[in-house]
């Protein structure tokens, strides 16, 4: 990395993420000039979007070479009070609190105090939501069986296709206005709200369009001023790039990047969506670029480099904005989820690893970085090379790039009915989830807590920590005489459960469409322009919902420990097995060991747990697969936690594994933290029984101790680990490789471990940053690793 | 007839006995009683019990148990069956299944059914041995074996009884025979500090060495302190303390000493 980059990162880094009022401010005197009253709720959303990227602070690095903020400074996050206005408790918690963190000053409480949430209170998506969904739901959410991802945040979860490479904002302008143009008032009796929402589109396209304007003109200003020439020269040529992308399609590489990070830019400062956006499969798009540059003698691989570092910095200077509450449990983090993908396939079906696979897994190395987040694609097709690369940086301990099955992949994209071409231009995103890449709106709604239904189902219905009823009586489990009577209990219950959820969701997806729809990401994923219909109410070519089931190892384990210490092996009853959970094993240690130490556990390749996983993955698969969502789309499944794992163990009591209550669940479809003592086949294996090509994206967690990746041969052997693992359709796995006394002292002195980097579940966080069950949790994870 | 044997460990994903991702078997029961031996509890024949288990859950031992007792008598199917769990791994890695011990031919017979069966599925076979057997237990097996890992410690005989307890004329007559007769060899030895990782005793291997023919690879094995704490717990007579792994320079200087025989040297195998 040259000096440049250096001072870059290092201002990266060392910025501290601080809540900014700006767009708060901004938008309120929008919505206060009357514009809702006179236009069309499309139009006012991209009539707001124009009136912050107008009158905004821009921000320009000394040195920088990719332009562009979202707040007023790097890491000054915005808030969305149009979404969740937060209170001036909520601010001093932002503020204060010791993990994720946002400062803000006494300016920013007396804004929020005088005119913002005065202006926004009744009128937020959040309250409309907390208004619109029914008592059942409320219960369920407050007692920890699911979460709602919508209520703070927008939908998102989608990445960016090809489409910007070889259109400019403009052209696509163009199709809006032949779109309008076309439009038969007279047989289509949606006409007048797909003008409605095309005149958004184009509105928020002149928006962003002047947004990059804006700092063409600051670049030019500055490189007048300028006495360094060879700065002076950078700074026309960025005031040269801005004023010619978006608006046109981009001529090289450079273009290319700095058309994207307005893009990005627009869509982050519209909605706060979920997993902000990201450009997806950036070697597949940058190649043509990057190969004519070559040509051209315009660019060298070591400017690429810079320009792709330069690139790289800006994603880490937008944290996720600030969470509250349930939301901020369930995904404590700073990262806002962007996932490059690399390598995979081409639409033709062809190996894609190129030369500019390895220089975007070089400036993965070397940036070191908690956003944007990275990960391969592995295809059959790819060679070991390629994952050999990846393995050399995953061994040093960052947890990047994280490794995908694209062969699975473009399996489960077909299976949910997308066309091959579609298919292998997908990939993963967020954590693991799986998309058809510019034409897919894909909404995680929510986790949901498979531990949480099992501790009502033994409760008939209620919850033990309220003494509430809020499931179905499935029956008195004392009264059940096999393993099958509660298997069948627990799937009615779980069946009720998903059902509140459903109908939460189907209340939540209509909100946005009607209140806050995304005219500019509309403008992004097809087919919302030839559809005259917006992102948010169904304008994508696919749409898809998922629930995240959590807690797969722990609910398996669970269900075994009873089926085979009660019902098999008789060696306590149903009766004395409930009195040790809610007593959380007081006086009963021996029993607990029984449980942790002698019986089958998932992750073990040993069929009497593993065929108990099966059960539950259908249970799953039956209740939500397959369901209608409000957009034409289609209820799916996926199997990942981000940090709920630790937020769904503390509402649950102790469970039958042998897990203390409020203990952390297992995340993803690892094995429980410890049940797996044969090594990384058997997980692997374990891992394999269930049909990941049904899912949307599966999580594998999968930790080793750095001496397992010290020579080649044991990179030889960890890439066909892989390899096998995707031979039996595995989706992702990850790899922690950092020693658990580097952890412990870094827990001792957060400050000397600031650049720490760890895999948490299907994204890295720095560790310090983590809350300290997290901490513990991945120290218990990395102690067990040797072999 | 269905064969038992006991057996006192099997571990996966074993990486450093042999090519590929393999499964390894440690047969219990051992003639030699090394001082620097890692695997003291491999040394009886029989189930014993220690103070403190280490992991070993693919046996499934009783709960009980698994605080106590070392080693188990299982059947030929029983080990097939688990070995055979991995099989997918082998094929993707080159990989396969590694019998060792304890010496892994003090069970003659039930070793030559588990390597029959491994074979009839075509699944790749090593045997890690002392050599110290006799050679109709090693003409039993040659069929069956793809790969020896031959322990070579040390040529002077009297140095050998000092310390392994018995003579090594049996062992080198062995390895003789095998580089005969086997289809492949790997010679390991390991590097104890002063004992076998002498000038004298290395140049003396690699002359023993330099006569052989199918010998394919030499790892050169680095003390492993690990060991120390295990002889603790099975009440061994802790023989090796405050030994130190070689450092990178020796290691490499000991790699020298073998580079003549124009074989692939590798370090920890």
């Amino acid at each position: 990395m040259n000096d440049r980059i250096k001072i870059l990162r290092e201002k990266s880094l060392n910025a501290i993420p601080a809540l900014s009022h700006e767009r708060a401010v901004l938008i309120t005197e929008f919505y206060k000039t009357g514009a809702p009253e006179k236009f069309s709720v499309p139009v006012t959303r991209a009539l707001s979007l124009k009136h912050i990227l107008e009158n905004k602070k821009l921000y320009m690095e000394d040195g920088e070479l990719i332009v562009g903020e979202r707040g007023p400074a790097p890491k000054a996050t915005p808030t969305y009070p149009e979404i969740c206005i937060h209170s001036i408790q909520d601010l001093d918690i932002l503020n204060t609190r010791e993990k994720i963190s946002f400062k803000s000053d006494a300016q920013t409480k007396k804004i929020y105090e005088d005119s913002i949430i005065s202006f926004w209170k009744g009128k937020s998506i959040r309250e409309k939501i907390f208004n619109s969904v029914d008592d059942a739901w409320k219960e369920a959410y407050s007692a920890g069986i699911f979460t709602e991802f919508m209520e703070q945040r927008a939908p998102g979860h989608t990445v960016l296709g090809n489409k910007i490479y070889s259109h400019g904002l403009l052209d696509l302008k163009s199709e809006i206005e032949i779109q309008i143009s076309s439009l038969d008032f007279y047989n289509d009796p949606e006409a007048f709200d797909k003008r409605e929402e095309l005149k958004g589109m184009s509105i928020a396209i002149d928006a962003v369009i002047n947004f990059a304007k804006r700092y063409s003109e600051l670049a030019k200003e500055k490189a007048a001023k300028e006495e360094i020439s060879e700065r002076k020269r950078e700074l026309e040529k960025i005031s040269e790039v801005c004023s010619y992308v978006p608006a046109n399609a981009p001529r090289n590489l450079w273009e290319a990047l700095q058309y994207y990070w307005f893009v990005h830019l627009g869509v982050i400062t519209e909605l706060n969506t979920w997993d902000s956006f990201n450009p997806g499969r950036l070697d597949q798009h940058l190649y043509p670029f990057y190969k004519k540059d070559i040509e051209d003698g315009t660019l060298t691989p070591e400017s690429a480099k810079e320009l792709l570092q330069a690139f790289w910095i800006k994603f880490n200077n937008q944290p996720a904005p600030p969470k509250v509450g349930v939301t901020a449990q369930e995904s404590n983090t700073y990262t806002d989820f962007c996932l490059i993908n690399l390598g995979g396939v081409k639409e033709n079906g062809e190996d894609a690893v190129n030369e500019l696979t390895f220089i975007l897994l070089d400036v993965i190395e070397e940036m070191r970085l908690l956003q944007p987040s990275s990960m391969i694609q592995v295809s059959k097709k790819n060679p070991d090379r390629f994952i050999k690369r990846a393995l050399n940086i995953i061994k040093t301990g960052y947890g990047q790039p994280s490794v995908f099955n694209t062969d699975s992949i473009i399996q489960e994209l077909i299976r949910q009915g997308k066309s091959i071409i579609d298919a292998r231009n997908g990939g993963s995103s967020g954590c693991v989830e799986t998309g058809a890449f510019g034409k897919e709106c894909y909404i995680l709604t929510g986790y949901f807590n498979l531990v949480k239904v099992l501790e009502i189902t033994l409760n008939n219905g209620i919850d033990p920590n309220t003494g509430k009823k809020i499931g179905i009586e499935t029956g008195n489990p004392e009264s059940f005489n096999s393993y099958e009577e509660l298997l069948s209990a627990y799937e009615k219950q779980l069946n009720h459960f998903i059902d509140i959820k459903i109908k939460g969701n189907n209340i939540i997806e209509k909100l946005y469409a009607e209140y806050l729809p995304a005219p500019f990401m509309s403008v992004l994923i097809d087919d919302c322009i030839t559809k005259g219909k917006d992102y948010n109410g169904g304008g994508a070519r696919y749409n898809t919902s998922y629930i995240q089931g959590v807690g797969l190892g722990s609910i398996t384990d669970s269900l075994s420990s009873i089926k085979h210490n009660v019902f098999e092996k008789k060696i306590l009853s149903m009766k004395e097995l409930l009195k040790i959970l809610k007593s959380n094993f007081a006086g009963n240690e021996t029993m607990r060991q029984i449980f942790l130490s002698d019986t089958p556990k998932y992750g073990n390749d040993d069929d009497k747990a593993d065929s108990l996983l099966k059960q539950i993955f259908e249970i799953y698969f039956n209740a939500v697969d397959n369901r209608s969502n409000t957009k034409g789309g289609k209820y799916r499944i996926n199997l990942l936690p981000t940090t709920s794992h630790v937020y769904f163990g503390s509402v649950c009591g102790a469970t039958a594994d042998g897990r203390f209550a409020e203990e952390p669940l297992s995340e993803g479809i690892s094995p429980v933290q410890g049940a797996d003592v044969n090594g990384p086949t058997a997980v692997i294996k374990s891992a394999s029984k269930i049909d990941h090509l049904r899912t949307g994206g599966t999580l594998l967690n999968q930790k080793f101790t750095p001496q397992l990746l010290e020579d080649e041969s044991g990179i030889e052997k960890l890439t066909q680990l892989i390899r096998t693992y995707f031979r039996m359709d595995g989706h992702h796995i990850q790899f922690n490789v950092v020693d658990a006394d580097t952890l412990r002292q870094a827990q001792k002195e957060p400050e000397k471990y600031r650049d720490l980097i760890v895999r948490v579940a299907g994204y890295s966080d720095y560790f310090v940053d983590l809350t300290v069950e997290l901490q513990n949790e991945i120290i218990k994870r990395t102690e067990q690793t040797g072999i | 007839m269905q064969h038992t044997g006991i057996v006192f460990d099997i571990i996966k994903y074993s990486v450093h006995d042999g090519p590929g991702i393999r499964t390894t078997v440690f047969l219990k029961g051992c003639p030699l009683d090394c001082i620097w031996c890692h695997n003291p509890e491999s040394k009886k024949l029989e189930p014993e019990t220690t103070t403190k288990i280490t992991r070993n859950k693919v046996l499934k031992l009783s709960y009980s148990e698994t605080k106590d007792v070392v080693g188990r008598e299982v059947t030929v199917d029983e080990i097939i069956n688990e070995v055979f769990k991995d099989r997918m791994f082998y094929e993707q890695s080159g990989g396969g299944v590694t019998f060792s011990g304890g010496e892994p031919l003090m069970q003659p017979k039930f070793l030559k059914e588990l390597l029959l069966k491994c074979k009839e599925q075509d699944i790749h076979t090593a045997v890690d041995t002392s050599g110290y057997a006799s050679k109709e237990a090693f003409e039993l097996i040659i069929p069956y074996t793809d790969l020896f890992l031959f322990d070579l410690k040390i040529i002077s005989e009297t140095e050998h009884k000092k310390y392994t307890g018995v003579s090594n004329k049996l062992i080198l007559r062995n390895l003789i025979f095998l580089s005969e007769a086997a289809k492949k060899i790997r010679i390991r030895i390991p590097l104890i500090p002063e004992i076998t990782d002498t000038e004298t005793n290395l140049g003396q291997i690699a002359e023993f060495l330099s006569k052989l023919k199918n010998i394919f690879n030499v790892d050169l094995l680095p003390y492993n302190e690990l060991s120390e704490g295990k002889n603790k717990k099975f009440n061994s007579k802790a023989q090796l303390e405050n030994l130190k792994m070689q450092s990178d320079e020796s290691l490499d200087k000991i790699k020298k000493t073998f580079e003549p025989l124009g074989v692939e040297i590798t370090i920890r195998g």
